[in-house]
């Protein structure tokens, strides 16, 4: 077999494993305050992380991204649609890299 | 399963297909550029169809590239792969808290295999349990798209102008900013964490730039996370909580 083809399996079949082994496991409602309110958490935490700072290094001018970072936050204050606020994130670069 | 819950899964589905369409341009682009980094370590436009269609993760996709390119051991692929997707397991376990009492073992499998970053926000932006069906919808749309983009990004190389790249590369953010920042108008606790995890994700990339991304992110999301839930520990009924945050 093709050497590249055994990576692309070994990548996927670990994967798989990473993401299926803890609703296996996991069956029960966990009582623990603190791991409830940890997973509680939990979600918030990894979305703003992978948003900061990274939204202002993707865009080639990092005004352009810190502008899309300030205009998204504004808008989802109003409880927009999460889809209206990506659009809006996306124009705001879209037309700021045009001006700059 | 009676008529009602099949009603309701189609429901689910069609929910998912509709919102699974934003999310499948963005990983069309976003595979696009995995598909210029697979091309050039020789990788054919099939086996990086493949490569997408089966792994599903735009970190632990660039991270197994790097080790194909250096021609590593298999077992640096296993462990670099889970040590950069080591956020599914926290996803997973959030997930686990979520399901319906009655939902079967098949959906659970089908819902953890279905986590990515864009699907996991989808499920969580919802209040109550967790909607196997909302995944498989939402997947049916978006994965095919990220295998196609890998594959277009291999065939065709370097297409897609680059102010388009660079707008549609927020796009997911601007997503992620929709999910997080409405339910922290109402909660200061989350509020504050969202607040914490800007400024310490900044700060860790900065001083800590010798770990990989997934590493940082993991490490990140433990020590924020466990910090939130001693200052601000949830009432013994988060779901109904977070219910009302929507």
């Amino acid at each position: 077999m093709n050497r590249i083809t055994l990576y692309i399996i070994v990548m996927a079949a670990t994967t798989l494993l990473v993401r299926v082994i803890p609703v296996l496991l996991i069956r029960k409602e966990i009582k623990n305050r603190f791991i409830k309110s940890f997973l509680f958490y939990v979600p918030y935490v990894t979305l703003a992380v992978m948003t900061f700072p990274t939204i202002i290094e993707c865009t080639k001018s990092p005004i352009a991204g810190a502008a899309a970072l300030v205009g998204g936050i504004l808008a989802a204050l109003k409880k927009i649609n999460m889809f209206i606020v990506a659009i809006i994130c996306c124009v705001i670069v879209l037309v700021l890299e045009f001006v700059l | 399963m009676d008529s009602s819950q099949r009603q309701l899964n189609r429901s689910y589905l069609l929910r998912g297909l509709t919102d699974g369409i934003p999310i499948g341009l963005v990983y069309l682009a976003v595979s696009f550029s995995i598909g210029l980094s697979a091309r050039t370590i020789g990788m054919t436009g099939i086996q990086g169809f493949f490569m997408s269609l089966t792994t599903i993760a735009s970190a632990g996709e660039y991270a197994g590239l790097q080790v194909m390119a250096s021609n590593g051991t298999m077992l640096e692929m296993i462990i670099l792969t889970v040590v950069t997707d080591i956020r599914y397991v926290l996803m997973g376990c959030a997930f686990s808290q979520r399901f319906a009492p009655n939902v079967s073992l098949l959906n659970r499998i089908g819902t953890g295999a279905l986590i990515t970053d864009e699907i996991f926000a989808l499920q969580i932006s919802k209040s109550g349990y967790i909607k196997p069906f909302y995944s498989y919808g939402a997947a049916l749309v978006a994965v095919p798209l990220w295998a196609i983009g890998t594959y277009l990004g291999i065939i065709v190389g370097n297409i897609i102008p680059e102010f388009l790249v660079s707008a549609l590369s927020v796009s997911l953010y601007g997503m992620f900013i929709g999910i997080i920042v409405p339910p922290a108008r109402d909660n200061k606790a989350i509020a504050i964490c969202i607040g914490a995890s800007f400024i310490l994700s900044w700060a860790a990339e900065k001083f800590l730039s010798m770990l990989s991304t997934g590493t940082r992110i993991v490490i990140l999301i433990v020590v924020i996370a466990s910090a939130i839930s001693l200052l601000f520990p949830v009432a013994d009924e988060p779901a109904k909580e977070a219910a009302q945050n929507e």
